[in-house]
C-alpha cells in the first residue's frame, strides 16, 4: 500500500471510533432538516409570485445537505494539523519520504469520509421514508444519479483542496481560528448552505458562479434533484475539475513557500 | 579510542553552516502591546555560527551544550528540516534540505519531546503506517520489528492505545518507530529526557547494542552527562552557536584529571576554613568540600591543613565527574 493510501485507511478506521459524535451529529441534522424544510414550507405557501425552484427540489437540497455534512462544512476540521504546526511536530511529517500536501490531503478526505459514513445511512434511512412533503425523492432519472455521484465526489476533493489553505495559512498567522472563520463563513455562503443560491439575488448568483464555492454543494444538490439539467452538469463536472486542478496547484505552491520560511516552533 | 588502521568513511560533513532566526519582541505592557500592532520589533538570534564538524561512519557522537545552545537547529539542519542561511552539509552524498525525499529515507530521527506515533490508536498501527510511508518490504518489516521487539520489550505494549503508554514506554516504541525502515544514521534528540533510571539505562543499552550490531551512526542530544559517558566515544560542545569543544570523552577528563573533590566531615566549626590553592564550594558548620587541583596543592597538604584547624570525622577524595567538568567548560566559555 503507498503511504497515502496507509494514512487514508488509519485515518478513517481512527474516525470511525467517534459514534457517540455521529450519533448525536444525525439528530442534530435531522432536527435542522426539519426546521429549514417548514421554514420553505411556509414561505412557498405564501409566495405570490412562481420560486425559482421546485419544494420538492428544495427538500432535496436540503435533506442532501444535512446527509453530507461533513462532505461540504468548512468548518469541520482537523485539530491535529493544526496542532502539528503550531507546536513545531511538523518536524516529524518533515523527515518522512512523502509530500505534505498528499498527505495531509489524504487524512482530511479520510477524516470527512469516516464522518460522513457514520451519519449519512441513518439519516438516509429517515428521510427516504418521511411523509410528503419532508420526504427525500429519488433523483428523477439513473443518469442523474450517476452525475449526482460524480460532482459530489468532486465537490469533496474541491472542499478538501480548500480547507488545505485553511492550514497551510496556519504558517502564517499561527492561530488557526480566523482563517476558518473567514474562510468557512464566506465559503459556506457562496456554496448555498446558508440560504440555497437559486434564491438569491442575481448580482449575487453572479459572484457565487464566479468563486469555487458553489460546486462543492449547491452544484451536485441541484444535479440530484434535476433542477440542473444534465447538459449542464456535463459543463459544469469539467468546471469542477478545473477548479481542482487551479486550487491543488495553488495549495502546493503555497505551502512549498510556507516550508521554505517554516521556523519549527519549540526547542 | 585507538586508531583504526583502515581509515572509516566520512559520513556526515557539515561546513560552516550558519541559521539566524528573527524573534518577535516587546517588553511588557499595554503601551508596548499597542506600539506592536503597527511597529514589529524583531531582532535576530544567530542560532549557529559558523558550525564545521565531520563524522566518520559507526561514530556515537554526544552532541550537547547548554539550552538555546543550537543543538536542536543542528539536528533539523542535518534532518533536513530546516535550511541554513550559509554553508554546506553532505551526508551520505546528499545534501538534506535539496534531496529530501531519497535522504530521509536512510536516516531515523527521535525527537524526545514529541510523538511521531499516532496517539489514539494502537502502537502497531503506527508501525504499519510508517512501514508503507517507507515502503518497507514485508519480510523487512517484519525482520526488523521482530528484532526491535526483542530488544526494547514491546510484546505487551504493541497493542496498546498510545495515550495509555507510560513515557518510557512511549519512549521505546519511539526509538523503535525511527528505526523500522533500518537507517543507516539515527539522530536522537534528548532520547532520555523526563525518564526514569530504568528506562534510560534500558534505551542506553539499547543504542549502544545497535551501534555495534548493525553499524548505525549515532548522534545524540542530551543534558544527562550520564547518557553521553554510558554512549559516546566523541563528543561535540556547542555554545551560543560555536563548537566549543570536539574531542573523546577520556580526553575531555585528561584535561581535567588533574582536578579532585575533597569532602570533610568535621566536629562543629563555626567558620569556613579557606586553605590557599583550593575552592571552597561549599560549607556548613559540619561540612566543608573543596575543589582543588593537584597540579597547584596536594591532596595531602590540604588534610594536613584541615586537621590543623577542625576535628576531622570523614573524608572523601573524588575525582570531578563529568557533569561539573562541562559546567567548567561552559563557565570557560562564558554560555
Amino acid at each position: 500500500m503507498n503511504g497515502y493510501t496507509a494514512v487514508w485507511k488509519l485515518r478513517f478506521i481512527n474516525g470511525l471510533q467517534y459514534r457517540s459524535a455521529a450519533y448525536a451529529g444525525v439528530a442534530t441534522q435531522l432536527f435542522f432538516g426539519f426546521i429549514f424544510i417548514m421554514v420553505f414550507i411556509a414561505f412557498y405557501s405564501h409566495s405570490t409570485s412562481q420560486p425559482p425552484i421546485s419544494l420538492e427540489q428544495i427538500v432535496a437540497y436540503i435533506w442532501l445537505q444535512q446527509i453530507f455534512l461533513s462532505f461540504i462544512m468548512l468548518w469541520f476540521r482537523d485539530p491535529e494539523i493544526f496542532e502539528l504546526i503550531t507546536s513545531g511536530n511538523i518536524a516529524y511529517e518533515l523527515c518522512r519520504p512523502c509530500d505534505i500536501y498528499p498527505f495531509w490531503y489524504s487524512k482530511l478526505l479520510a477524516q470527512r469520509f469516516s464522518s460522513a459514513v457514520l451519519r449519512c445511512f441513518p439519516i438516509m434511512l429517515v428521510v427516504f421514508f418521511l411523509p410528503e412533503p419532508y420526504r427525500l425523492m429519488p433523483p428523477p432519472s439513473f443518469t442523474g444519479f450517476i452525475l449526482f455521484f460524480i460532482t459530489l465526489v468532486l465537490g469533496l476533493f474541491l472542499v478538501v483542496a480548500i480547507s488545505m489553505l485553511i492550514y497551510i495559512s496556519v504558517f502564517w498567522t499561527l492561530s488557526p481560528t480566523g482563517s476558518t472563520l473567514m474562510i468557512s463563513i464566506a465559503g459556506e455562503f457562496f456554496a448555498g448552505l446558508t440560504f440555497p443560491i437559486p434564491f438569491m439575488p442575481l448580482w449575487l448568483q453572479k459572484i457565487a458562479y464566479w468563486l469555487p464555492f458553489r460546486w462543492t454543494a449547491d452544484f451536485p444538490f441541484r444535479v440530484y434533484s434535476g433542477h440542473i439539467p444534465v447538459e449542464e452538469a456535463l459543463v459544469g463536472i469539467g468546471m469542477q475539475a478545473g477548479w481542482l486542478a487551479v486550487l491543488v496547484l495553488f495549495g502546493k505552491w503555497l505551502l512549498r513557500i510556507a516550508l521554505r520560511r517554516v521556523v519549527v516552533q519549540g526547542g | 579510542m585507538s586508531m583504526a588502521s583502515t581509515a572509516k568513511k566520512e559520513i556526515i560533513s557539515l561546513q560552516g553552516i550558519r541559521k539566524s532566526f528573527k524573534v518577535a519582541r516587546r517588553t511588557a505592557g499595554v503601551k508596548q502591546a499597542f506600539k506592536s500592532l503597527f511597529v514589529r520589533e524583531t531582532t535576530t538570534v544567530e542560532a549557529l555560527k559558523d558550525i564545521s564538524f565531520a563524522i566518520n561512519e559507526g561514530e556515537i557522537v554526544g552532541y550537547i551544550g547548554p539550552n538555546g545552545a543550537g543543538k536542536s537547529t543542528t539536528i533539523k539542519i542535518m534532518s533536513g528540516i530546516l535550511v541554513p542561511d550559509e554553508g554546506g552539509c553532505t551526508i551520505m552524498g546528499y545534501t538534506p534540505w535539496k534531496e529530501r525525499t531519497a535522504y530521509v529515507k536512510e536516516i531515523g530521527v527521535v525527537f524526545g519531546q514529541r510523538s511521531q506515533l499516532w496517539w489514539d490508536v494502537p502502537v502497531i498501527d503506527s508501525y504499519e503506517l510508517l512501514r508503507d510511508i517507507y515502503k518497507i518490504p514485508i519480510p523487512q518489516y517484519n525482520r526488523n520489528l521482530e528484532t526491535l521487539t526483542e530488544t526494547l520489550e514491546l510484546q505487551t505494549i504493541l497493542n496498546t492505545p498510545v495515550r495509555q503508554l507510560s513515557l518510557g514506554q512511549r519512549m521505546r516504541c519511539e526509538i523503535a518507530a525511527s528505526l523500522l525502515h533500518g537507517p543507516r544514521i539515527l539522530f536522537l534528540d534528548e532520547p532520555t529526557i523526563g525518564l526514569d533510571a530504568v528506562s534510560k539505562i534500558a534505551v542506553r543499552q539499547f543504542i549502544k547494542r545497535l551501534n555495534e550490531e548493525t553499524g548505525v551512526t549515532v548522534i545524540l542530544t542530551t543534558h544527562d552527562m550520564n547518557d553521553i559517558e554510558a554512549l559516546a566515544d566523541r563528543i561535540l560542545m556547542i555554545g551560543k552557536g560555536t563548537l566549543l569543544y570536539d574531542g573523546s570523552l577520556s580526553e575531555l577528563r585528561r584535561r581535567f584529571g588533574t582536578q579532585r573533590v575533597i569532602t570533610v566531615d568535621y566536629s562543629v566549626n563555626a567558620q569556613p576554613i579557606q586553605i590557599p590553592g583550593t575552592e571552597l564550594m561549599s560549607w556548613s558548620p559540619e561540612r566543608g568540600i573543596y575543589s582543588i587541583d593537584t597540579e597547584r596543592v596536594t591532596i595531602a597538604d590540604v588534610i594536613a591543613k584541615l586537621a590543623q584547624q577542625v576535628e576531622i570525622k570523614d573524608i572523601a577524595v573524588e575525582s570531578k565527574p563529568v557533569e561539573e567538568i562541562i559546567v567548567q567548560l561552559y563557565k570557560e566559555h562564558q554560555v
